[in-house]
């Protein structure tokens, strides 16, 4: 028996939602399994039920039936405290509108994670180290220069950038983007793309959610999700494993 | 440290967080000036009554008196907690200046000395404060009887004397002298006045000679007095003096059971100086629970006020919340984040209340001065408080106190809407903020 070398397993999700008196079925039985190192992206049309799926790998909602391990815990078995540190230490968001802290400025929103992490003397211990990461950080991400800025003073660009050092900060097992490049021309979303391929060459496994076919090609492998369930499968490329 | 930054940045970023801090402030602020200026008014007059009085009060409301009063005050001069005693007459009368028609007034017969001993009353004095053996002793002639008169009684100070005439009693209570003159009358000179600081006293009372006023109120063998005001050595505390002194008066009581007129003892009452002008200082007491009572709901006010801004803070915010947990944050941190913001309004709108609250005490008596001068209107007639300045030493116990009080008031503000904060989902506030 070859053993199981998936970071994230979900099987026979189901989430539904009421609106109003009517409820609205929205994931209808999902399997899906993303090895270490692999840049997957699931591809669907608006309301295809692509990010609430992302939204449950990332455990920040659950589903009604069915079943999401990751490295073979089951989320569902997690209490609360769990959940919150397998959210601030195994994953990192992505989203569309970057969701970044217009009260911080971008080291401070990027550095977010490890103070989330941390009590006060913690922070304190780890301050200098955190500070030296996250500014290389944002010098791999071309935002040396931004450090001090506040997120309103940025392009779409480069606030999608800060969005993905915040993601990255606690060197996340798993990195989960939500339409990254939705919001931005495309050749800023290019360059976001860009970023995305490097850090999956460097090893981080990448879940991506978008509904335009052109850039889910960018990924190893696409996932299609249609009217709440898989459809198709397929390899674009050799992902880094 | 996250909490602690994005609480800071939330006071200063968010406008609606100043009106939060000023609604504290100007709270914070009244309440400091009102209740200092309250609890001075109402300690102050607490004072003067104390003043008036001494620490314990034996003694009747009955007119007759109570017989063998220097006996007992023989048995309390021998007392080691005892600093002072003096025996009072008092009673009714009815006076006449020359021209005039008869008035009622209030008297009280002392020994000025004895009274000084026991009471303040050696400070109430206008003229005889450094020689107040001497205070019954007229400018125009020290051998005749002197009064001293409460310094708002309506008479004029005339050097040709008052015609006092009281209704002697005998010790069953009865009118001594029966057919067509029941009262005996005698004139007294005018020799000082006295400023108590009570109102209701200064404007109605008229100091006597204390033998003089026994004989012209109390008939009978046997000496009687009204009361026995005691003065305690300072170490000694009030509730273990007035104590003791009730179990004296019960041994003495007890001795005195086979003598004549021994039922006259017991209408007597041991009271403490509170208990004893109770009638004076309770509506000053209500006032001021009235006042505090009227400051809960000032509380009850800045609670919804809070909850107000924090409730559309945390609207704002809820992409923010959204974003934190996102990232691992949890419920309870949420709620510390957002208690944390409600501690630093608090915090903020104390130090403003205070700071200014303590200027406006500091200049009050200026300021009324100058409306005085400029508008001639006084924030109290002293006509009716009597009092010189206003008072305006904040007690720091209470200033703590209210600070303590406005940041838990902040707190309980933000309960509700921090909590609901806490309970958002994720998912719901960042799908919101995307549309």
């Amino acid at each position: 028996m070859s053993k199981d070398d998936s970071i994230l397993k979900a099987e026979g999700l189901h989430r539904s939602y009421r609106m109003g008196m009517a409820e609205v079925r929205v994931l209808k039985g999902v399997d899906l399994a993303v090895k270490k190192g692999e840049f997957v992206a699931i591809v669907g049309a608006s309301g295809s039920g692509k990010s609430t799926l992302l939204h449950i790998l990332g455990a920040l909602d659950r589903p009604d039936k069915g079943v999401v391990t990751f490295e073979q815990r089951d989320l569902n078995r997690m209490g609360n405290g769990e959940l919150n540190r397998f959210r601030n230490r195994m994953v990192g968001f992505v989203f569309q509108f970057y969701h970044l802290l217009d009260e911080l400025s971008v080291l401070e929103n990027v550095l977010l994670p490890t103070m989330t992490s941390r009590s006060i003397i913690g922070w304190f211990g780890c301050r200098r180290w955190a500070r030296k990461h996250a500014e290389d950080l944002l010098a791999q991400l071309g935002l040396a220069e931004r450090a001090r800025h506040k997120p309103y003073q940025l392009s779409g660009g480069e606030r999608q950038r800060v969005a993905i050092g915040r993601a990255l900060m606690n060197e996340p097992r798993l990195l989960l983007a939500d339409e990254p490049t939705g919001n931005l021309d495309s050749a800023t979303g290019n360059g976001i793309l860009d970023t995305l391929e490097r850090l999956n060459k460097a090893g981080q496994t990448i879940v991506m959610v978008t509904h335009d076919e052109r850039i889910a090609q960018r990924a190893g492998r696409i996932v299609t999700l249609i009217d709440g369930k898989i459809e198709h499968k397929s390899a674009r490329r050799q992902s880094n494993r | 440290m996250y909490k602690i930054i994005l609480a800071i940045r939330y006071l200063l970023k968010r406008r609606i967080a100043y009106f939060a801090v000023l609604a504290v402030a100007l709270c914070v602020f009244i309440v400091i000036v009102v209740m200092t200026v309250m609890t001075g008014l109402v300690s102050g007059f607490k004072q003067k009554n104390h003043d008036l009085v001494g620490d314990c009060v034996v003694g009747t409301k009955s007119l007759v008196g109570f017989p063998y009063y220097e006996d007992f005050m023989e048995t309390l001069e021998r007392a080691d907690f005892i600093a002072g005693v003096s025996p009072v007459i008092r009673s009714y009368a009815l006076i006449s200046q020359k021209g005039s028609g008869r008035a009622g007034v209030e008297i009280m017969g002392l020994d000025p000395l004895r009274h000084s001993r026991a009471t303040n009353f050696r400070q109430t004095l206008s003229y005889h404060r450094g020689n107040v053996a001497r205070a019954f002793e007229p400018r125009q002639d020290p051998n005749l009887p002197g009064c001293i008169l409460g310094t708002d009684v309506l008479l004029q100070r005339d050097p040709q004397g008052y015609s006092v005439s009281c209704f002697p009693l005998t010790a069953k209570g009865a009118l001594a002298q029966l057919g067509t003159d029941v009262t005996n009358t005698k004139t007294f000179y005018y020799s000082d006045s006295s400023q108590s600081g009570v109102p209701k006293v200064d404007g109605a009372l008229i100091y006597l000679p204390f033998e003089m006023t026994q004989r012209l109120c109390m008939d009978g063998a046997v000496k009687r007095a009204s009361a026995i005001h005691i003065k305690f050595r300072p170490e000694v505390r009030l509730e273990n003096g007035c104590k003791e002194v009730a179990a004296l008066w019960q041994n003495f009581k007890r001795e005195k059971a086979d003598e004549t007129q021994a039922y006259l003892l017991d209408t007597v009452r041991v009271q403490s100086w509170k208990e004893f002008r109770r009638a004076s200082i309770a509506p000053m007491e209500n006032e001021q629970i009235e006042m505090t009572v009227m400051f809960c709901f000032v509380a009850v006010v800045v609670v919804f006020i809070i909850f107000v801004v924090f409730h559309m803070v945390i609207n704002h915010k809820s992409k923010d919340i959204g974003i934190l947990k996102s990232i691992g944050v949890s419920s309870v941190n949420v709620i510390e984040l957002f208690s944390g913001f409600a501690f630093l309004v608090g915090l903020m709108g104390s130090c403003i209340g205070l700071l200014s609250g303590l200027l406006f005490l500091k200049h009050m008596n200026r300021i009324e001065d100058w409306l005085f001068d400029h508008f001639d209107w006084q924030l109290f007639d002293r006509t009716i408080y009597a009092i010189g300045d206003i008072p305006n030493q904040a007690d720091p116990k209470v200033l703590v106190i209210i600070v303590l009080a406005a940041m838990v008031v902040c707190l309980v503000g933000a309960l509700v809407p921090s909590w609901k904060a806490a309970r958002q989902k994720p998912v719901e506030t960042l799908q919101v903020n995307q549309l």
